[in-house]
């Protein structure tokens, strides 16, 4: 690495990269500190970009009957009123608010998104860890499944089974969307099982008598924290994009009010081409800026937790305190034409 | 050859699974399927409907495994059912054409994509802290963040719409008969362009994103240092020594990715009324045309299936060492 450690400026550089990869180091997990990577995510300026869009939705869902008081199904004025200052963002085409709906409508899209997101990160780890780590038969079986849950595409199998099955409420949809996105992260923290059981401080344990399960949850998974974190966050945006495509398809519950179900009247109510642009943009501005806060976040930690990524960034950070520019090859430039 | 057959056997597996889940759902639905789609209708099916549909789900009163039998040689034949919206119209002959459109939208925005974004994320890779690294990740990422049949909408009510610089709806003009005369072909091509370029758009960062990464770990090997001693062009080097290397996992990631953007296709599709399966599969869902549905299902997972085969032959052609 080209950079110089001695920068007093940037006293943190040796300990970030000390932290290495995702990979361990074997050192006794001291009370509430925070992992390394961890801290790293908070310095990084896209994850705190991230970070700070993601809490003010998550308070604006938190305080809706605060910021939007009133019944956001109610009928408050005549259909597809241009925003103003009585109705913020309009009226919807059945002059119900557009700002009130958008507000209320956080709720139950960030809730099945944030409880998917959980539900196929526990799925994944469970499955992606046992095959993993045991190997064998019973990691042929578990990667099977897996890929075939991998490679049926996802909007079709949802669509017949909640045509099928759907009854229309939350819960229904967060097994739905559970059962065809767990396969993903299993993927991932399998492979990432495979390289980590071959450790040392695995195999330590191993020898030194502790059951399969327990090195599982004590060894593997505290040292593949950042593998968990991204594949949660990816997740939930999977899921809340899946949830927004169905009740846009009309799979949903028309009458509870999410982005998704506000795209749909929208878009029955002809909201775009009669020219009410105000029912159709909110809704999909919010889910975008969302999916984009969790993929700056994503972003980073990959950013932060590739040790070859990383090491390039703080090169180009170096040279750019030191206004030089970036070698532009990288290795010793070659004199082509030596007359 | 081992790889191949092995690749065979899980898609023929796959296939079985999707074709035994599809067996499945009626009977997962609670009491008498038929019965309750009966109920869904609100008494608007005909009685020869309700048993058009108990005949295509193969629900009977013969064993379960009995009936399984026939549900399988039926589909195997091709045979999924008369569909109920188009009664008494077989769903095979419903769905027709609409898979041809779906492919084509299918394999431009994904073929477009791939090549696109994996020459911007060489070049990222190659100028780390360029223009290319610093404004487009971010800016693809913001943008493959909207809902793709959000973008489609916004596209189609200002290019399509407002600007009338594109045909706003279904896949060839009106006044023209599928054939293979310039008129045609430029004709599908002009209404190709808002469903492709909102596929587009939203795909494209994760293959930049996904080249880029795997670049720079290509260009930190050995060979590459090699190549530079020997004074290489840096095009070659980019080129034929990185980006090459680069390439194969990338591919493989295709095929991975042919679902979701398959799955995306669907929704533009509805937006536009392109005549595809995903419109068709709108139409469906607002019928309550359940065994229409469920071929659609069926065709779309079949044809990723294929799709992925076809990828791993061109692996196989690409990675020397997976052909031993």
């Amino acid at each position: 690495m080209q950079i110089d450690m001695q920068d007093q400026a940037r006293p943190v550089t040796a300990e970030v990269t000390d932290m290495g990869q995702v990979l361990p180091l074997a050192q006794p997990r001291r009370g509430v500190t925070l992992p390394l990577w961890l801290r790293a995510v908070a310095r990084n300026r896209k994850a705190t970009l991230g970070v700070i869009i993601l809490a003010l939705f998550a308070l604006v869902a938190l305080a809706a009957p605060v910021i939007a008081p009133g019944d956001p199904t109610d009928f408050v004025d005549r259909p597809h009123l241009a925003p103003s200052a009585a109705h913020l963002l309009g009226t919807t085409g059945q002059g119900q608010d557009v700002f009130t709906q958008t507000v209320w409508g956080s709720r139950p899209t960030l809730a099945v998104g944030l409880l998917v997101g959980i539900a196929t990160t526990i799925v994944g780890i469970v499955v992606g860890l046992s095959a993993g780590y045991f190997g064998g038969g019973v990691d042929d079986l578990l990667s099977l499944v897996t890929n075939v849950f991998l490679i049926v595409p996802s909007l079709p199998l949802l669509v017949v089974l909640a045509a099928f099955l759907g009854s229309g409420n939350f819960a229904f949809f967060i097994l739905v969307l559970t059962i065809t996105g767990w396969a993903w992260p299993a993927r991932i923290m399998r492979s990432q099982t495979l390289s980590l059981r071959e450790k040392d401080f695995v195999a330590a344990a191993r020898v030194g008598g502790e059951s399969g399960p327990r090195i599982i949850l004590t060894e593997i998974l505290p040292n593949m924290l950042s593998i968990v974190v991204a594949s949660f966050l990816g997740s939930t945006v999977f899921a809340i994009g899946a949830l927004t495509a169905l009740e846009f398809l009309g799979l949903g519950n028309p009458s509870i009010i999410s982005w998704g179900t506000n795209l749909y009247w929208a878009s029955n109510n002809a909201g775009l081409l009669t020219g009410a642009w105000w029912t159709f943009v909110p809704a999909g501005a919010c889910i975008a800026l969302v999916a984009f806060a969790f993929a700056l976040v994503n972003y980073a930690i990959d950013e932060i937790t590739n040790p070859r990524l990383r090491a390039q960034g703080e090169v180009a950070a170096a040279s750019k305190r030191r206004r030089k520019s970036a070698p532009s090859t990288r290795a010793t430039p070659v004199v082509r034409h030596a007359s | 050859m081992r790889f191949l057959i092995r690749r065979l056997g899980f898609y023929l597996l796959a296939a079985w699974a999707s074709l035994t889940l599809n067996f499945v759902l009626p009977r997962m639905m609670p009491g008498d399927p038929a019965a309750a789609m009966f109920a869904r209708f609100r008494g608007q099916a005909q009685p020869e409907q309700i048993e058009a549909m108990r005949k295509a789900f193969g629900l009977s009163d013969a064993p379960l495994i009995q009936q399984y039998g026939t549900y399988v040689s039926h589909a195997l034949r091709g045979d999924f059912g008369l569909s109920i919206s188009s009664f008494p119209a077989p769903v095979i002959q419903v769905i027709g054409t609409s898979l041809q459109w779906t492919l084509l939208l299918g394999l431009v925005s994904t073929i477009l994509g791939f090549v696109i974004g994996s020459l911007l994320g060489v070049f990222g890779a190659w100028r780390r802290g360029g223009l290319a690294d610093s404004v487009l990740p971010p800016l693809l990422l913001f943008v493959g963040s909207f809902p793709y049949f959000w973008l489609a909408s916004l596209a189609l009510f200002f290019l399509g719409f407002r600007w009338k610089l594109f045909p706003l709806r279904h896949a060839y003009a009106d006044n023209l008969m599928p054939s293979w005369s310039w008129d045609f072909i430029g004709s599908v091509g002009t209404h190709l362009v808002l469903p492709a370029g909102t596929i587009l758009l939203v795909s494209i960062g994760g293959w930049m994103l996904g080249m880029r990464n795997t670049m720079i770990s290509v260009l930190a090997e050995d060979y590459i240092t090699m190549a530079e001693a020997k004074g290489l062009s840096q095009n070659r080097i980019m080129f034929a020594y990185a980006a090459r290397n680069a390439l194969l996992p990338n591919v493989t990631a295709v095929g991975m990715a042919l679902g979701f953007v398959i799955s995306g296709a669907l929704v533009t599709e509805t937006v536009f009324a392109y005549p595809g399966l995903g419109y068709q599969l709108l139409t469906a869902v607002r019928n309550l045309d359940y065994p229409l549905m469920q071929g659609i299902f069926l065709m779309i997972t079949f044809a990723v299936l294929i799709a992925n085969l076809i990828v791993d032959l061109l692996y196989v052609r690409l990675d020397p060492r997976v052909r031993g």
